[in-house]
């Protein structure tokens, strides 16, 4: 098989990936959008180390092994993600990236919603 | 010692007792009162002997050049003729009863250190003007005495009447003072030198180039500072200061500097007959001006501050008819009973709790609270209104047969037409100086009403420097008249017989139409009741005068003037009465036609500086402010932004990387 | 559209490129990537929030039957029983817990939507670029074992990678900590204050249900997430 289709996927799914990471509004959203990055690397890992093995000899798998390490540590990463998420959304009531703005240059109406959105945040609790 | 040591040490101890009443006052409150009469009378007393060492021989000379100061040398010169001798005693007197005067009526004012160390640096400065042999050093002591003037004047600073005078009084002879400089720098161009003496050989030469415009230029300063029409405007204000420090300045100072400035230079003046006529004419419009202002006024402090203005006028008078003798002798005399007439008004405000005419006028017995008071007021205000043989009858004798004189063109280098107005408004004068001194006398001490209120004896201190210049103002000019011109430039002091009857009869008219509008108006007095008295009678007079002065314009209306219609001024001015308690509008004129196209010119510079100099600064700093803006835009807070631009970024670099590395 | 008619022109040339030897195998590669792509695509485009980690699950199966089509079973199956069986369904536990709205929301996308499109693009054609300029005469040979088969990556992971396999059971140990921690300390800063404190001791019935929700859930996902990696192992 030609090793360019499985780089050719892998760099596809990369950049939709990035994308993902770059456009979204949602945290979560953009957490799915580092799956897919995280899987097109791993796509990447196994089709060269098929490759290698075949074409160098290579006995010790290490595209595999890697590849198992990674979707290990990308559970480990959507497990600490979500829970810095979840921790976000129940301190500012958002989980919208857009308005969690509090380094941004002097307080424009992105701060203001900011600012309400956390007042608003408070006053549920108190009542709560 | 030497006469020159002598000299040298009557305006330096002054000047070391201000020093160190300045440095002492806080730390060590009881040499305080020492330290400020000990070297004023110490002064007073090297003065008496310079004076008779001098004993109107050949003046006293001496100079030493610290440095070399280019073209126009300035040297610290001495020159001491009789003139300068009788005048520095003069001050040395005035100083010392001030001084000591001042020690009972601030008894307890908080600020005493420094008015003190200011009364000696103001008598220092004016010892300096008086024995200097050269004008740059008599201008240091000449501009010395108008910032102690500021301060000094302004020393009730609570009150607003006395900030507005002091900055008036400052800006007023400092508006004389510029073409006083100007003046000074001519003169010294034309003679090569500042010294006095050089200055007076070259004009004896006909060595000055532009007589007229010189002695013009000199003539705006000493107007400023003697109070000389059109400057003499900041003096009845400066009432707003101390009582001692209008005896001050109104006796022996700041006044007398520009009369006895003109009366040093005397020979440049009289190069020039324009600036005589001019002279003549200032004297003449200050003369009548003042006395009917001083007709008109209220508070007493202002009617004697017209009469001093008036004075001062019958001095230039006497300058302007070319007999400098006349205007020193005047000076001497006025010395004498204008610092007994205000050391004896501060007593009297003290004593009533007012310095409102129209109030004392509703108060009896006030004679018998202060008698010193009134009897040595009785004696100068008989001298103030020139009533044979009181010292004051002598001198203005002696500048109305100056002015008979010149009217007879006996006098060189003197128009006929100076003569005359001199003569003229001096009769007329002497008619009004006696008028408002009865009503002065009358309202002051004569009123009909309640009992004056009981404040106990005045500090012993206050009433005893009243008899020792009561002295003087008796005394002087009958024994001094015949022996004065040798001192002087020996022309005869001795009244003539044809002025003598004239002045002293015009006085006794004024005198006795005062008393008569008095007598008329008598009635009406009980009539309407009207006055105000201080809220602290127990305290030092200090206070109880600050809080007349603050109080004066909230209670009548007015700074100057009362609406009292039992007062005999009123009906003698008549209609005229209305303007000259204002002064005859003049500072409204000045404020028409100075204040407001100044403020108008100051208000257009702020408009230029804000709306158009402003304008290139904002538009220079526009184009930084866009550029931080669109910066600052980039600064969103927003991670993927940030992201982005660090991935475009990357791809840019790496693209570039490989097209290199390939060598595309 | 363009980026994706971009892509699927790009995906072509490469396996036109290659159609010297069209095989069995590469067409199935090339369709199930098609696939993949798409659904990738349409999980980072859609506007419902739902429906993006539903197509994330099409996209990682795809990649699954990817990774069976490349030989390497046993990574396919991590990859069905991990991405596929739990990571999507702990994201959709997240979208759930941040009351994600249901349905299309007009705000999906971000103001920064064309310049991220423009990086991805960029990206894109730089990498496709390079990749196919550098693999265009390389093959992978199918003959002979599976490289990827159980066997053969078992006896490699605990031959040759013990020590990194250990060292990663100690990193999601650690995570799982680090997991617990982040909710509780959470829970603590808002209990931090006295006003919050005493809230949460009064017992009131018709308080909001949110602080109850967002105290339990957090707990409940990281305890099948550590179940989940605990099967991973």
């Amino acid at each position: 098989m030609h090793l360019a289709y499985p780089a050719v996927l892998s760099a596809l799914l990369f950049c939709t990936g990035l994308y993902g990471v770059l456009a979204r509004r949602n945290a979560i959203l953009v957490l799915m959008s580092v799956e897919l990055m995280l899987n097109a690397v791993n796509l990447n890992l196994v089709a060269f180390d098929v490759w290698l093995s075949k074409a160098a000899r290579d006995t010790l798998h290490s595209g595999q092994a890697l590849t198992l390490f990674t979707i290990t540590i990308a559970a480990a990463e959507i497990g600490i993600g979500l829970a810095i998420v979840l921790a976000v959304h129940r301190n500012r009531g958002t989980a919208d990236i857009d308005r969690l703005r509090d380094t941004a240059e002097g307080h424009g109406p992105d701060g203001d919603d900011d600012g309400d959105a956390a007042a608003a945040a408070k006053k549920a609790e108190a009542s709560a | 010692m030497t006469t020159t040591t002598l000299a040298v040490l009557v305006p330096l101890l002054p000047f070391l007792g201000a020093l160190a009443g300045l440095l002492l006052g806080r730390t060590a409150p009881g040499f305080v009162r020492p330290l400020a009469v000990v070297p004023v009378l110490a002064a007073f007393v090297l003065a008496v002997l310079v004076a008779v060492r001098q004993g109107g021989g050949s003046p006293i000379e001496a100079h030493t050049q610290l440095t070399p100061t280019g073209s126009v040398p300035i040297d610290l010169a001495l020159d001491i003729d009789g003139f300068a001798a009788l005048v520095a005693v003069l001050v040395t007197v005035v100083a010392s009863c001030v001084q000591i005067y001042s020690t009972g009526y601030l008894r307890d004012d908080p600020r005493y250190p420094s008015y003190a160390a200011l009364v000696s640096l103001f008598t220092s400065a004016m010892l300096l003007v008086v024995y200097s042999g050269d004008l740059m050093v008599l201008l240091v002591g000449w501009e010395v005495m108008g910032i102690c003037s500021y301060f000094l004047v302004g020393h009730y600073w609570e009150t607003p009447e006395a900030r507005a005078a002091s900055i008036k009084a400052f800006l007023v002879t400092k508006l004389g003072d510029v073409p006083f400089l100007i003046g000074l720098f001519a003169l010294a161009t034309d003679a090569g030198s500042f010294r006095i003496t050089r200055i007076l050989d070259t004009v004896a030469h006909g060595g000055l180039h532009h007589p007229t415009v010189v002695a013009l230029l000199l003539l705006a300063g000493v107007a400023g500072k003697s109070a000389q029409f059109p400057l003499h405007t900041w003096l009845p204000d400066a009432m707003a200061g101390p009582t001692p420090v209008s005896a001050l300045i109104h006796a022996a100072t700041m006044v007398a500097a520009g009369v006895y400035f003109v009366a040093r230079l005397l020979p440049v003046f009289e190069a020039s007959q324009a600036a005589m006529v001019v002279l003549a004419v200032m004297a003449g419009v200050t003369m009548v001006g003042s006395g009917l202002s001083a007709l008109a006024q209220d508070d007493i402090k202002r009617v004697l501050a017209y009469s001093t203005i008036g004075q001062l006028g019958y001095m230039t008078g006497a300058l302007a008819v070319g007999d400098r003798g006349a205007a020193v002798f005047h000076l001497l005399t006025h010395g004498a009973f204008k610092a007994l007439l205000f050391l004896a008004a501060g007593v009297i405000i003290h004593a009533a709790g007012t310095n409102s005419l129209a109030a004392m006028a509703r108060m009896s017995d006030l004679r018998h609270r202060i008698p010193d008071a009134y009897w040595t007021m009785t004696v100068a205000l008989l001298s103030l209104a020139a009533i044979p043989p009181f010292s004051g009858f002598f001198s203005k004798e002696s500048v109305l047969g100056a002015a008979e004189h010149a009217v007879h063109g006996d006098t060189a280098h003197v128009p006929d037409a100076a003569g005359w107005i001199v003569l003229v408004t001096g009769l007329l004068t002497a008619l009004l100086t006696a008028a408002y001194a009865t009503r002065l006398w009358l309202l002051a001490f004569h009123g009909r009403g309640a009992e004056a209120p009981d404040h106990g004896r005045q500090p012993r201190t206050m009433t005893l420097v009243l008899w020792v210049l009561a002295v003087p103002s008796l005394a002087l000019g009958g024994f001094a008249y015949r022996t004065l011109p040798d001192w002087f430039d020996g022309q005869d002091l001795t009244p003539a017989l044809t002025t003598s009857v004239i002045g002293t009869g015009v006085s006794l008219v004024g005198v006795v139409l005062a008393y008569g509008a008095w007598r008329h108006l008598a009635a009406r007095a009980a009539g309407t009741p009207l006055g105000a008295v201080a809220a602290h009678p127990e305290g030092d007079a200090a206070l109880v005068e600050a809080e007349a002065i603050a109080s004066h314009a909230a209670a009548y209306g007015d700074l100057a003037s009362a609406p009292d219609p039992a007062d005999p001024g009123r009906l003698l001015l008549g209609p005229l009465h209305r303007h000259a308690a204002v002064g005859f509008h003049l500072d409204a004129v000045y404020a028409a036609l100075f204040v407001r196209p100044v403020q108008a010119g100051a208000s257009l510079v702020r408009f230029l500086d804000r709306e158009v100099v402003e304008t290139y600064v904002r538009g220079a700093a526009a184009l930084p402010r866009l550029l931080g803006t669109a910066v600052r835009r980039s600064q969103t807070g927003n991670l993927q932004t940030y992201v982005s631009a660090l991935l475009a970024g990357t791809v840019v670099l790496a693209v570039a990387v490989v097209l290199v590395a390939t060598g595309a | 559209m363009t980026p994706t008619a971009t892509a699927v022109s790009v995906a072509h040339a490469t396996a036109s490129r290659g159609f010297l030897s069209p095989s069995g195998v590469e067409v199935a590669f090339v369709l199930v990537g098609l696939v993949t792509f798409g659904a990738a695509l349409v999980s980072v485009t859609t506007r419902q929030l739902v429906h993006a980690a539903l197509w994330l699950v099409v996209a990682l199966g795809g990649l699954a039957i990817e990774y069976l089509l490349l030989t390497a079973e046993f990574i396919a199956w991590v990859q069905v029983l991990i991405y596929v069986g739990s990571v999507v369904v702990l994201l959709l536990f997240g979208l759930m817990l941040t009351k994600a709205p249901i349905g299309r929301s007009p705000d999906a996308d971000s103001g920064n939507r064309w310049a991220a499109l423009a990086v991805a693009v960029a990206a894109a054609a730089a990498l496709v670029w390079v990749v196919v300029d550098a693999f265009r005469t390389t093959w992978i040979d199918f003959g002979g074992a599976a490289a990827g088969s159980t066997k053969a990556t078992g006896a490699s992971l605990f031959q040759n990678w013990v020590l990194p396999f250990e060292a990663l059971s100690v990193l999601l140990l650690a995570a799982l900590v680090g997991a617990i921690v982040l909710s509780r300390k959470a829970k603590a800063e808002t209990n931090a204050p006295p006003v919050s404190r005493s809230v949460n001791s009064r017992t009131v019935p018709g308080g909001s249900p949110s602080v109850p929700d967002s105290r339990n859930h957090p707990i409940e996902g990281t305890g099948r997430e550590a179940a989940q990696q605990e099967g991973a192992r």
